[in-house]
């Protein structure tokens, strides 16, 4: 039995129909829809490579089952920058060389503007690095990385005190 | 992965019935079965999504101060409130020392209880596992104990029972309320889970087709805010499960322990509420000498691995001290963490 879904994916609404139940959102996204950004690293939950943005809250694309998110808006890498802008997030890994291979990065970013926009974490770095424990740099960037999830955290706090 | 079938009820009478057909799981946020259907651990035939049922996904407070959590209710999200964190600390801290930020952000409290264990032999269908395929011996058996039970467990299974969470709720006497054919019922969660005995199978009470629809948090538990941690030691210092865990809740009146709750994780094949410990602490000083001899208390017959005992020990009269010295304004910045933020900035 085929399955009809539907999800808006980077502002843009999609019906896809699946044959097999079986696949996930990962799956989903880099087999079917072309959007290779998103990584799979382990497919278990522990590397955090997957990371994608689901109603705004940040997951891993490979255990979630994509039936289950009928009706979701996603959020991958490719969604992030705005007329050819890069989210300060992105600019600000690139500002502090948050990246080696850049195998984890699109994970590490996306998980990062989880963390900004579940305003837990603040601008303590201690926060910071805890609240992004969920993805592994096998490159160990994890420096830069925490200073670039502090630069954007700033901008984007003063962007919305502006808005 | 084996192929199933998927069904999406909308109302709870409908996922029950789904659920009592044979070969049906539930699917919750998926973190704990999606994982063990891709290695093959479990099979189910059809997946019942319940994710869409009406009314599971919100909290309720009681005018008596109680709290009712829906079962789909996400780990984060009970985490991070400010009103549930004032009143049941101990539990914001265990949940954020659990998993990751998106792992809790898709894992619901249900699922959490729910969990099956990490034993790496269970999760593997080519070991033979007690737990996974009845009669045909534990793996376990024999190897290095460091990551099993040393309560509890049989010769059957050692598995330990791996949530954060449910060692909080073992200490906060929270309540399961489950759904079934039959109607309604309730069990406390220290009886929910299952010591293997012989037969480790079946590792909680809910029969099959049953459903957890919300855990319920009594009034009293909220008495033990103001001095209530829950620590845990694993080997890395975020995102891993615990080796051993501990939540300690005190009630200090006059300088004395008027009310004292203990429970362990990491050591035995369910949350170990350690109630031998907690009744030689009613009435004693909140000290070093009160909380050691609780800990001793507290893994008396504990067998399997010495250092872990040592370990869990150590762990155990930590929390009761850190619990004493009152419960931090907010969950700490390595939540469960025995470093208290002194670490190297790389
Ligand atoms: C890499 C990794 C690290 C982790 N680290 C930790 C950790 O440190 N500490 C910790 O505590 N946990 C940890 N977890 C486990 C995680 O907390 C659980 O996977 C999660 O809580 C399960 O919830 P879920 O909603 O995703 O459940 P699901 O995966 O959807 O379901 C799990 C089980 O529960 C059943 N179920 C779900 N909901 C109900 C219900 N309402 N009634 C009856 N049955 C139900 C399902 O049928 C299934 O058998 C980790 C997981 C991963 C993958
Ligand atoms: S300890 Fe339990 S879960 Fe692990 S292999 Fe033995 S029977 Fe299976
Ligand atoms: S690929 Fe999803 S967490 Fe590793
Ligand atoms: S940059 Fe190589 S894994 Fe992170």
């Amino acid at each position: 039995m085929s399955h009809t879904l539907n999800l808006t994916i980077n502002g843009t609404a999609q019906e896809v129909t699946l044959d097999d139940p079986r696949v996930t959102l990962l799956d989903l996204l880099r087999e079917r829809l072309h959007l290779t950004g998103t990584k799979k690293g382990c497919d278990r939950g522990q590397c955090g490579a997957c990371t994608v943005l689901v109603n705004g809250r940040r997951m891993n694309a490979c255990l979630a089952l994509a039936l289950s998110h009928d009706g979701a808006e996603i959020t991958t890498i490719e969604g992030l920058a705005q007329g050819g802008e890069l989210h300060p997030v992105q600019a600000a890994f690139i500002e502090h060389d948050g990246m080696q291979c850049g195998y984890c990065t699109p994970g590490q970013i996306m998980s990062a503007v989880g963390l900004i926009a579940e305003a837990q974490a603040g601008a303590d770095p201690e926060r910071i690095r805890e609240g992004m424990s969920g993805n592994i740099c096998r490159c160990a960037a994890y420096a830069g990385i925490t200073a670039a999830v502090l630069q954007a955290t700033e901008t984007l706090t003063e962007e919305a005190e502006r808005a | 992965m084996k192929p199933f079938d998927y069904i999406r009820p909308e109302r709870l009478g409908q996922a029950l019935s789904e659920g009592a057909k044979p070969g049906s799981a539930y699917l919750a946020g998926g973190t704990n079965l999606l994982d063990l259907m891709k290695t093959g651990a479990a099979r189910p035939e059809r997946l019942v999504d319940i994710t869409r049922l009406p009314g599971l996904d919100r909290w309720e407070w009681g005018k008596d101060g109680g709290l009712r959590i829906g079962a789909m209710v996400r780990n984060s999200d009970a985490a991070h409130d400010p009103d549930i964190a004032a009143a049941f600390p101990a539990m914001a801290e265990a949940l954020l020392s659990g998993a990751s930020g998106q792992l809790r952000n898709a894992a619901t409290m249900g699922g959490n209880v729910m969990q099956q264990t990490r034993c790496h032999f269970f999760a593997d269908p080519f070991s033979p596992c007690n737990r996974r395929a009845p009669g045909a011996g534990c793996a376990a058996q024999g190897s290095d104990r460091r990551g099993f039970a040393v309560l509890g467990g049989s010769d059957a299974c050692i598995a330990t029972h791996p949530s954060d969470l449910c060692v909080a709720l073992a200490a906060l006497d929270a309540v399961v309320e489950i759904a079934g054919p039959e109607g309604l019922r309730e069990t406390p969660l220290t009886d929910f889970h299952l010591l293997p005995g012989t037969g480790p199978e079946g590792h909680t009470r809910l029969a099959p087709g049953e459903l957890i629809i919300a855990l319920r948090l009594p009034a009293a538990a909220a008495g033990f805010r103001h001095h209530a941690r829950y620590l845990k030691l694993r080997d890395r210092t975020s995102f891993a499960f615990a080796l051993v865990s501990a939540t300690a809740l005190l009630r200090i009146e006059d300088g004395v322990i008027a009310e004292a709750r203990l429970a362990l994780g990491g050591v035995a094949p369910k949350p170990w509420r350690a109630t031998a410990a907690e009744a030689l602490l009613q009435g004693a000083r909140p000290d070093a000498d009160s909380f050691a001899r609780a800990a001793e208390a507290a893994l008396q017959g504990a067998a399997g691995h010495d250092a872990k005992i040592t370990l869990a020990k150590r762990l155990a009269a930590r929390a009761l001290t850190q619990a004493a010295r009152g419960t931090p304004a907010r969950v700490p910045a390595l939540p469960g963490s025995v470093h208290s933020g002194e670490t190297a900035h790389v």
